[in-house]
């Protein structure tokens, strides 16, 4: 049945069926197993994850917040000094300890290590009222840092639960939501901070040494301010990504098997725009934390005598042309953070956004 | 009515308003006046062309469009915002798409665990599983990949895994929505043959919405005709093959591709002439009077009801 050419090989006839059945073997169920095999599984977190950690660039800032996260926990454990208390010897307050420079010693304390006492260095020096300037910063990044993170918590919860409403809701309760958001993007967030903080003085009276008493009420008004005016940026845009997830057939799916709204929102809408969730959050950090910086800079942070990295930096104006390393100690952990944080984000995005995937 | 039927369309009407002009809307007429029934285990195949409303009908009998008018009762219960949750249970659908109708953030367990969770239909945790990994064995699926996600699958299994979770709740009636279409072949043979097996197994019935004429034919028991938002001819599946009345079905069959050269050569197609009129400026009277060639004055004057010609062969046309 099969004709062979001048080289042995058969000859094909276009446009038949020339497969010879004598030729193959039905495969075996081991052969047929062979074919259900699948790749390993591979989940979007540690798919993610491992895009992340082939950037070396968000490593690094990933290791440098790391580093910068770790001291300020372990720092304070160390150094024996407090950031509201004037340096002491031997219970003395020691005056002349004012304005130091990096690893400096006043003369009292260069006394008491000449008689065999042992101090701890003065890293960063002391400021103006004799207080250890390097304590001082790492408390100062504790406040920003932990006000740039929850200020951000605060804005995504309130900007994804808002924005996933209006966005599966549609209709005229999308239209009255949304206007509602463009009026809170055209308020002057200043102005507001300025006005509520004022407002806060006066009603708020902390007493006691309770962790608000210490923040002091400008703080409490920057977070009322967040969590009133910085979530409208993040519910446009959840409100944008659930609109687009809404019309796939999954949801549908998932109506016509019976799943009620808020069921839908959270097991179908909001994974699958977490990635948005997540870099914009990434990202609201570090402008958070600058937007303290910046209020506590024109004095309407942090109360004194606790620090923040703003009002350190605003402290370190006044003797400016003496000690210029006070303004500079502040300043560069700011960009550090802010610097890290934002190429971080970048990072996670481009490990997340599966619209970025190559 | 000597007959029960496990469910009943009568007069579905689903209009979309379409917007034109700043204040002014006219109703889209996706579905207008639609009117079928389906005896338990019995299986419906709807047919048409792209565009004239099977996808509505099956997406309104489950309520996920809220219908401008008209009834629908399942199980002698007439379905509505209230009782439709309890119905669910009773009626599913499968979707078109295999590939957008599976989330991809859920692994296969939890999709088709998802009715079972929605309608509590479970004591514990191990009886969840054990539902489960039944239903995949059930669909084909191997039950070692219970713990992975749907962009694993190909298309044939992503909607074996869609059909196991229309299964999950036990329903008697399943919309199948273009349920082929989008895999190939050899797939759909496979998918089609499923279906007919869950049907001896368990009984259910399938409204079977599609465009392609032979595999219809091949599961279905009753083929109903669509044309612009209206059934044009309802028949026993193989007395619409063999005996077509209305002109569009007459043009539909002509056009199913037949596998043999020589047969094929023989036949005769009937080419619509036009398009199919925008639902938003339909005609008057009968919907197809502009493409057919039989059509009179009493077509664009009155539109035909659909009447009885006989075992159960119902078709709307004045002509035929």
């Amino acid at each position: 049945m099969t004709n062979i050419d001048e080289h042995g090989a058969p000859v094909k006839k276009p446009f038949s069926m020339h497969v010879d059945l004598s030729q193959f073997e039905p495969a075996t169920d081991a052969e047929k197993m062979q074919q259900e095999v699948m790749g390993e599984s591979v989940t979007f977190w540690r798919d993610g994850l491992r895009k992340l950690m082939k950037n070396p660039l968000a490593v690094f800032n990933l290791v440098v917040l790391a580093i910068i996260i770790l001291t300020i926990i372990i720092a304070p454990m160390i150094v024996p000094y407090g950031y509201a208390d004037m340096i002491t010897i031997d219970g003395m307050r020691d005056k002349g300890a004012k304005n130091l420079a990096p690893f400096q010693w006043s003369e009292a304390e260069q006394a008491y290590i000449d008689a065999g006492g042992k101090l701890f260095p003065h890293i960063f020096g002391t400021d103006g009222l004799c207080r250890d300037y390097f304590i001082r910063c790492i408390y100062g990044t504790r406040i920003s840092l932990s006000i740039g993170f929850f200020a951000s918590l605060l804005v995504m919860c309130i900007g994804v639960v808002y924005g996933s409403i209006s966005g599966y809701a549609g209709g005229k309760v999308d239209l009255i939501m949304q206007r509602i958001v463009d009026i809170i993007y055209s308020l002057p967030e200043m102005l507001i901070i300025i006005l509520i903080s004022v407002v806060l003085d006066a009603t708020l009276k902390f007493n006691g040494n309770g962790i608000l008493a210490k923040l002091g009420t400008n703080m409490i008004s920057i977070f009322i301010v967040f969590g009133m005016l910085y979530w409208v940026s993040m519910a446009r845009l959840v409100r944008g990504s659930v609109l687009s997830i809404k019309n796939n057939d999954y949801i549908l799916a998932a109506r016509s098997i019976g799943a009620s709204p808020r069921r839908i929102i959270f097991k179908h809408i909001l994974p699958n725009c977490i990635s948005v969730i997540i870099v914009s959050t990434a990202l609201q950090i570090p402008s958070a934390i600058f937007t303290e910086s910046f209020l506590s800079f024109v004095g309407l942070g942090v109360q004194a005598p606790m620090p923040s990295l703003g009002s350190l930096a605003n402290a370190a104006r006044e003797g400016l042309s003496s000690y210029p390393y006070k303004l500079v100690f502040p300043s560069v952990i700011i960009c550090l953070i802010v610097l890290s944080l934002n190429l971080l984000g970048d990072g996670l995005r481009d490990a997340f956004d599966p619209k970025l995937r190559r | 009515m000597t007959e029960k039927y496990l469910l009943e369309v009568k007069n579905l009407k689903q209009y979309f308003p379409v917007r034109v002009g700043t204040f002014k809307t006219i109703p889209l007429k996706a579905v207008d006046d639609v009117s079928f029934a389906i005896k338990p285990g019995e299986t419906l195949g709807l047919v048409g062309e792209s565009g004239c409303g099977k996808t509505t009908v099956g997406r309104s009998i489950m309520r996920l469009y809220e219908p401008t008018g008209g009834q629908v009762i399942f199980d002698g219960e007439e379905v509505n915002k209230k009782s439709i949750q309890k119905l669910r249970q009773g009626m599913q659908m499968v979707f078109q798409d295999p590939y957008s109708s599976l989330n991809p953030r859920m692994t296969v367990e939890d999709i088709i665990g998802e009715p079972l969770d929605v309608h509590k239909l479970y004591e514990n945790k191990a009886e969840r599983r054990e539902k489960i990994l039944g239903l995949m064995e059930l669909v084909g699926l191997n039950a070692e990949h219970a713990s992975r996600y749907a962009h694993e699958f190909s298309g044939g299994q992503r909607q074996r895994i869609g059909i196991a979770r229309a299964l999950a709740v036990n329903p008697k009636f399943i919309v199948c929505d273009e349920p082929v279409s989008a895999l190939d072949v050899s797939i759909q043979a496979q998918v089609v043959n499923m279906f007919e097996d869950l049907k001896d197994k368990l009984g259910v019935s399938y409204l079977f919405i599609a465009h392609d004429l032979l595999v219809v034919h091949h599961i279905s028991d009753r083929i109903a005709v669509m044309y612009l938002g209206k059934i044009v001819e309802i028949a026993d599946a193989d007395d619409l093959n063999n005996d077509p009345q209305h002109p569009y079905t007459l043009s539909l069959l002509s056009a199913v591709p037949i596998p043999d050269p020589i047969k094929a050569r023989q036949k005769q197609r009937i080419v619509l002439e036009g398009d199919v009129p925008s639902p938003l400026n339909m005609p008057t009277g009968c919907p197809f009077r502009t493409r057919c060639r039989y059509a009179t004055e009493q077509c664009a004057a009155e539109c035909p009801q659909l009447t009885d010609r006989g075992n159960g062969h119902f078709v709307a046309c004045w002509n035929k």
